[in-house]
């Protein structure tokens, strides 16, 4: 489980997140929604340490992670896939390489259940027999694909997605989509995803919070959230110009 | 005015001693991490290649030309007054102890340091460094510590290289242009040579390769803005480097000639 208390940052004395509160359970979908610009990817690199928050704590499976030595949050984030916006890929790299980094790096396997393991997770992501091309070669789809068999590679408790549909066309967008509900059903991950997508929110979220002028102004269920009052929610997942958000 | 030029001088100078402040500290997080030197003997083979090997070509052209016109330019100021028989001596001299190690790493500035920090740079703005951190992955170790020791490793090893092609540049002018025999120019080298030159050029070149190395990924670390950060990044990191190399050039001139 993840707690956040208190969360706070500000970049060039502005302040991206106020003291957010959520709590996370274990084996769920947790979507985090919000206009662009609203402080989702922040928050998301504060959940995996990427990023240093100036007050508040952050809790994984009781483990406080805000204060820990650089080599302890090293040990934390062998919990955590993440699978970045434009994917990350190592440009430099074969998809074979980049899915086996982690694992190579941290000595989990041996050179012949590296190579197994790899072609598992690129069959699990539909991408079977791609080991050796390169990211210049993969569409973005494909991209996002092998960035999850990447995420997936270390048998993470927790599975970050930043923005998992931006981009795709609407079919692989919900391919990715049934990719998340996979990853929480059948691999029982914690997955914590961060979109503006609400096809995409609806169909994988167990609970959906949205993210407002760096406030959690609304946490609830997809049913919740299709039938909330909350003006802000309202217009945001109607997808509708005129109301309380301003265009900017 | 004078508000404007205090302003100004005051920001130079913050920036300055945060610069030093981060590469101080980006130096002491790679020494730190060097005990995994070994284990990660394959990235620093694979970076001594790219610093080293692929540096040969550019390394050569530059060294002949620059012994070539050294001996030109020493007769042209010999003419009448010394010896010509003592060209081998002052043109050798000048390249064991500036000419060479100075020359060789202000291509490695352009070459490597601008290179690592475009490579380091795109890295950060593609959101593949913080990739490294989500597997786990220490960038420092990864990605700093290597390029450091092999630049640190390959300046010197260029400098002998860059040394000798740059006398032998000089020895073709003395021979083909000048009327110097290969034994009169060869003799005034031997006459001049001592290993505290070579060692002092050397010295050079070993603190030279730090700080190519060390401000290559320090600008790629902190990149920002896209493209635009990338290409701003590869000329600061060249600027930087060249500066400190000068910098540290005089220094370690008065220290040790």
């Amino acid at each position: 489980m993840i707690e956040i208390r208190n969360l706070k940052k500000s970049f060039n004395g502005k302040a991206v997140l106020r003291n957010i509160d959520l709590d996370i359970p274990k084996s769920q979908s947790h979507i985090i929604i919000g206009r662009s610009g609203s402080g989702k990817s922040v928050l998301l690199k504060h959940i995996i340490g990427l990023i240093r928050p100036e007050g508040g704590q952050i809790f994984v499976d009781g483990e406080e992670i805000c204060g820990l030595s650089n080599h302890d949050l090293y040990r934390v984030r062998r919990k955590f896939g993440m699978l970045f916006q434009g994917a990350a890929l190592f440009d430099s790299m074969t998809v074979e390489a980049n899915i086996a980094l982690g694992v190579r790096e941290h000595r989990m396997f041996s050179e012949s259940e590296i190579k197994k393991l790899v072609a598992e997770r690129l069959e699990m992501v539909g991408l079977p027999g791609i080991q050796n091309m390169r990211p210049a070669e993969l569409s973005g789809g494909m991209k996002k694909r092998v960035g999850l068999a990447r995420a997936l590679m270390m048998n993470p408790e927790f599975v970050l997605f930043d923005e998992p549909t931006t981009g795709l066309d609407p079919i692989m967008a919900d391919a990715i989509n049934d990719l998340i509900i996979y990853c929480t059903k059948q691999l029982r991950v914690t997955s914590i995803v961060v979109t503006h997508d609400m096809v995409s929110a609806y169909k994988v979220g167990d609970l959906i919070s949205m993210l407002h002028d760096g406030e959690m102004i609304f946490t609830g269920t997809p049913d919740e959230v299709r039938h909330t009052t909350n003006p802000v929610v309202k217009q945001f997942v109607e997808g509708k110009a005129e109301g309380p958000l301003q265009i900017y | 005015m004078w508000q404007r030029a205090i302003g100004f001088t005051g920001g130079f100078v913050l920036d300055m001693v945060e610069v030093s402040g981060g590469l101080f500290l980006l130096i002491g997080r790679i020494l730190k991490q060097s005990r995994m030197l070994m284990r990660d003997r394959k990235l620093l083979l694979e970076q001594m290649l790219l610093i080293g090997v692929n540096s040969l070509p550019l390394v050569f052209v530059i060294a002949i030309f620059t012994g070539a016109v050294s001996a030109w330019q020493a007769a042209y100021q010999f003419e009448g007054k010394i010896s010509l028989s003592l060209l081998g001596s002052a043109v050798s001299t000048a390249i064991f102890i500036e000419l060479g190690p100075v020359l060789t790493a202000i291509i490695l500035a352009g070459r490597v340091g601008a290179s690592i920090a475009a490579e380091l740079g795109t890295m950060k703005v593609t959101e593949q460094i913080d990739a490294l951190e989500s597997l786990a992955i220490n960038p420092v170790r990864y990605l700093a510590m290597p390029r450091f020791f092999a630049a640190m490793a390959m300046t010197p090893i260029l400098t002998i290289f860059a040394d000798f092609i740059a006398i032998f540049g000089s020895y073709l002018v003395s021979y083909v242009l000048l009327d110097l025999t290969t034994h009169m120019f060869f003799d005034s080298v031997q006459e001049a040579f001592t290993l505290r030159s070579v060692f002092g050029g050397l010295l050079k070149a070993f603190v030279f390769g730090a700080i190519i190395s060390a401000v290559g990924c320090y600008i790629g670390f902190r990149t920002m803005g896209g493209a635009e950060g990338v290409g701003r990044a590869t000329i600061q990191a060249f600027v930087l480097s060249s500066t400190l190399i000068l910098m540290n050039d005089y220094i370690l001139a008065t220290i040790v000639f």
